[in-house]
This record gives C-alpha cells, sequence and structure tokens, in this order.
C-alpha cells in the first residue's frame, strides 16, 4: 500500500511554478442567523484558494468552518459578501464540484455502483459514458467486487470510500469535504487520508476545500491550514504546509510537522481552547 | 447443504406459528369436551370445522365478498391518502390547515360515523367501502407524511449540490426514503380496513362475512360465528401477506427486512 502511494507522482514543487490561478474568492463573508441580532457564525472571511490546492479549514465545533464550506457549495447564502468559484457568483451549487459530508449519505436502496451514478442519472447522461470511470475509482478506493452491494452489507469507512468515489465521478475540479473521516476510527482514519492524496495526487490540478477539527489530519493533507476561532468565525491563522509530497505516515514523526501542529496547538491554547496544565 | 441451509431456517419460520395454532384448538377442544361446556358458549373446534366443511361455498362467497371489498376500500384509501400527503409536505398551508384537521379527526371513532354512510349512500357496498376507505386512510397520511418528512437533511444537501431538479429529488430520493414508513402504515391500514368493512356490514348489509355474523347471532348459532370468525382471521392474514411479500419485494434493502445472523 504505502509502496503504491510512495510512486504516485506529484506536480513539481511550488516554487518551480507560477502561482495557480484562483480558484474560489470569499470576500468578507459574514453568515448570521435569524434577524439582525442572531447568531453570528461567520465574521468577515476573506480567502484565496488557489487551482490545485489542497486547503483546510480547521477550527473546534461551532466555529463555522461547516458553514463556510456550505456557502461554497452553494447550499447556504452569506448575510454579507460574496463568494465567487473561477469568478462566478456562488447563488447556487457550482456545477462542477463534488462534495463529502461527515455522513456518507449513501442511498440505501441503491447498490454501490448505483449511487456513484446518482448525479449521472440526475443530468440524463449515460452511465456507459462513466463506466470506466466507476470502475477505476472503486479500484482506487479498493472497493472493486461490491459493485452490486448495497451499502447495509458494507462497513463505515467503505461506505465513506463509496460517497467519496461518488464525489470523484464526473471528476469535478473542486472537491468539498465536510469532516468526511470524522465518524471513523483512528486506523481507519489514517487510511482514509493516505487514499485521499493518493487520488488527489493523481487527479489534474484538483482543488479540495477540507474542513476538519482534526490537527494531525489538516497538517499531514493540507497545501496551506486556515485556522478558526470560535464563534464567531474568523480566519485566526493561515499556516503554509511545506512538507514534502508524496507523504507518508512517517512525516508525521518529522520535526517540522511537529513544529506545525505545535503552533496550532498554541494558538488553540491562546484562544482558551486547550487548557494544557 | 446450502439447500438444506434455506429449507431449515423456512421450516422452523412455518412451524412454531402453525403448531401453537393446532396446539390452541387441541387444548380448547379438550376443555370444551372435557368440561361438557355447552355449545352455545362455547362450541367444540371439531363442531366449528364441521360447520365450515358443511358449507364451504357459502363462507368462500361471503368470505370473497368481504375481502373484495376491503380491498377496494384499502385501495382507495392508499391512492387517496399518499397523494393527499404528498400534498401536505408540499404545500405549507396544507401542513396547518388540512393535516392538523386530519390528525384531529382520526381521534374521532370511525366506526361511530358508520350508521352516517348507510343515510348518505345505501345499504350496498358502498357505504362498506366507504368505511373502509376511512379508517384505512388515516395511518396511511400520516405515516407518508411522516416518511417525506423524516428525509435525511444531507441527503437533500446532496441532492440539491448536484443541481437535482426538485421531482427529480421526489422520485429518486424522497419517495424511496419515504418507503418503509410509508408500508407501517399501509400495513396498519390494511387489517383496520378489514375492520372497517365488518362494521360496515353489522350496520346493513346482506352479504359479507359481517352479515353472516348477524344472522348467525339472531339464531344462537354459536359455532357459525366462529367458523365466520376463522374465515376472517384466514383473510386477515392473506392481506397482511399480501403487503409485506409487496414490501420484501419493494424495499428489500431496509433494515426491518434484514434478519440477523
Amino acid at each position: 500500500m504505502s509502496a503504491a502511494l510512495a510512486t504516485a507522482p506529484r506536480s513539481p514543487p511550488q516554487a518551480a511554478r507560477p502561482p495557480a490561478p484562483i480558484h474560489i474568492e470569499a470576500a468578507g463573508v459574514c453568515k448570521r442567523y435569524g434577524n439582525a441580532s442572531g447568531l453570528l457564525a461567520l465574521d468577515k472571511v476573506s480567502l484565496s484558494v488557489r487551482e490545485g490546492e489542497f486547503l483546510s479549514i480547521l477550527g473546534p465545533s461551532g466555529c463555522g468552518k461547516s458553514t463556510f464550506l456550505r456557502c461554497v457549495a452553494g447550499l447556504e447564502s452569506p448575510t454579507e459578501g460574496s463568494i465567487h468559484v473561477h469568478d462566478d457568483l456562488v447563488r447556487k451549487p457550482p456545477r462542477n464540484m463534488g462534495i463529502v459530508f461527515q455522513r456518507d449519505v449513501l442511498l440505501d436502496w441503491r447498490t454501490i455502483l448505483d449511487n456513484l451514478f446518482l448525479q449521472v442519472d440526475f443530468r440524463r447522461e449515460s452511465r456507459k459514458r462513466y463506466l470506466q470511470r466507476a470502475q477505476e475509482l472503486l479500484d482506487l478506493f479498493g472497493l472493486q467486487g461490491f459493485e452490486n452491494a448495497y451499502p447495509a452489507q458494507l462497513s463505515g469507512g467503505m461506505r465513506q470510500r463509496a460517497s467519496i468515489c461518488r464525489a470523484l465521478l464526473t471528476d469535478p475540479d473542486l472537491l468539498l469535504m465536510d469532516e468526511p473521516f470524522g465518524a471513523l476510527d483512528a486506523l481507519t482514519r489514517d487510511q482514509m487520508n493516505l487514499e485521499l492524496q493518493k487520488s488527489w495526487a493523481a487527479s489534474s490540478k484538483q482543488t479540495i476545500l477540507f474542513v476538519t477539527h482534526s490537527i494531525g489530519e489538516a497538517v499531514f493533507l493540507s497545501d496551506r491550514v486556515v485556522v478558526m476561532s470560535p464563534r464567531p468565525g474568523r480566519i485566526a491563522m493561515t499556516l503554509e504546509i511545506d512538507l514534502p509530497r508524496p507523504r507518508r505516515m512517517a512525516v508525521r514523526e518529522m520535526p517540522a510537522f511537529a513544529h506545525y501542529c505545535a503552533q496550532i496547538r498554541e494558538l488553540f491554547g491562546a484562544m482558551g481552547l486547550l487548557k494544557d496544565e | 447443504m446450502n439447500d438444506s441451509g434455506r429449507f431449515f431456517p423456512a421450516l422452523r419460520n412455518w412451524a412454531a406459528p402453525v403448531g401453537s395454532i393446532v396446539l390452541m384448538f387441541a387444548i380448547w377442544q379438550a376443555v370444551a369436551a372435557g368440561f361438557h361446556v355447552r355449545a352455545l358458549i362455547l362450541p367444540e373446534p371439531s363442531e366449528i370445522f364441521s360447520a365450515l366443511l358443511n358449507q364451504p361455498h357459502y363462507y368462500l362467497t361471503e368470505g370473497l365478498y368481504t375481502l373484495q371489498t376491503t380491498m377496494i376500500g384499502f385501495a382507495l384509501a392508499v391512492a387517496v391518502g399518499v397523494v393527499l400527503a404528498i400534498l401536505i409536505v408540499e404545500v405549507r398551508l396544507l401542513e396547518s390547515t388540512l393535516y392538523a384537521l386530519i390528525v384531529a379527526l382520526n381521534s374521532v371513532p370511525k366506526v361511530a360515523i358508520a350508521p352516517l354512510f348507510v343515510i348518505w349512500l345505501g345499504t350496498g357496498t358502498g357505504p362498506k367501502i366507504a368505511i373502509a376507505f376511512l379508517i384505512a386512510f388515516f395511518p396511511i397520511v400520516i405515516d407518508t407524511v411522516l416518511g417525506l418528512k423524516s428525509v435525511p437533511k444531507d441527503m437533500l444537501d446532496l441532492a440539491n449540490s448536484m443541481q437535482a431538479a426538485r421531482l427529480d429529488q421526489f422520485w429518486r430520493i424522497r419517495l424511496p426514503a419515504a418507503l418503509p414508513s410509508m408500508f407501517a402504515g399501509m400495513k396498519v391500514g390494511i387489517s383496520l380496513a378489514l375492520v372497517g368493512t365488518i362494521v360496515g356490514e353489522f350496520v346493513a348489509s346482506d352479504r359479507g362475512l359481517g352479515y353472516v355474523i348477524l344472522t348467525a347471532q339472531g339464531t344462537f348459532d354459536t359455532a357459525q360465528i366462529f367458523a365466520a370468525n376463522i374465515v376472517l382471521g384466514a383473510a386477515g392474514i392473506v392481506l397482511f401477506g399480501i403487503m409485506s411479500a409487496l414490501e420484501r419485494k419493494l424495499v428489500p434493502w431496509h433494515a426491518s427486512q434484514h434478519r440477523e445472523a
């Protein structure tokens, strides 16, 4: 498994190429629930995500990180500010986007393969066109042989793998992930991080916006980690993660990795979220 | 090995309920015969079955008539109930008005309305169908509304993120997600429809098992009452069995259909 990961090629180091075009541009995004005195979930969040970037939004529960992701997805609209995806103002879900939620949200009445085809069915496109891609994805995530199984027959980790395959089937250039591995056990979670990195590396310039509350996961996966403060959600820190790719589990033993994690933990401590005494 | 694995569980599933019914009749027979209970109070099962077998055609015809009335009433209840439930969920105004009214009316004992239907619709099959319909209608509407409203929110988020049209979301997500709840309502409804038909036949009728029971009561023919009830019980089992088979066919994926190992 790790040998296969090591051979996955990744684009040349960032310094060698000009900065990629902006993919997501959020400007002064506020989200308030209810009336003018209602709960402020997001407070003036401004953020640019480059094409092909793996960006994690990290924060404690209830910091509005999921709300931000839902605004980018067009599932909610900001009270103030704007979000552009590829220069288009987001008013409804962008077309070329895949999304993975914390729950796998597989449809129980569809087989795994039929679940992958959900969007293709909605778009009234030919399943045949996507059959080969579906097979590739199922192979990549170790689900070969489960095409005709129903979700109830699969473990939690396999179900979430299938939901990632579903999001990737039409090769979206933007993948939004809302705490996708939060409900999995630690070992499965590590495994899924490796598989996700591999699939991202194999993609062509796919942008991933990844919401998580796990420091280690964010540092391990990301090019850049955006740390949010508790409610109202503001950007408290942005951290470029300069670790070689592809990253293996051993990256976690590197002093640089520990240093990034420590910086974030310190910030959480300063915000009163971690009382280490 | 595989064949026996399939066969024995099936046998076990049938053997226990059938065995307990046989045992019940055996104890009944022993008590009724052993204590010389008067046939007017509690006839021996042997007398009941001979009443059944003496006039098989009579019980079969009346039974089929009752079954037919029940199924028409139930089919109407499903058609009207499901459509109304969809409207209630789709149109917000209807939820606070029509649905509130339906929930309130559900607490009225429907059988008490039966005489009204005789006045309105006469003494033919009409009023029986109407009562069967009315009594089966409530659980179907209420459970279908419940099912449609409890579709997980993230499932709808997923559909929206895929830019699915409203109608597509209904057919591909909300309706299938509501099916288990709908079947729960329909299984209650079909048993209640049979009750409704019998009540209708009690009130005014010259056909059906309800009428057979009333006639037998007039002549103190207790064995015939029991015989008609056995036919009714069989009809109820058949109706419920049809619904269960349909459920297994349409929602094989649901947790209630999985047998735990």
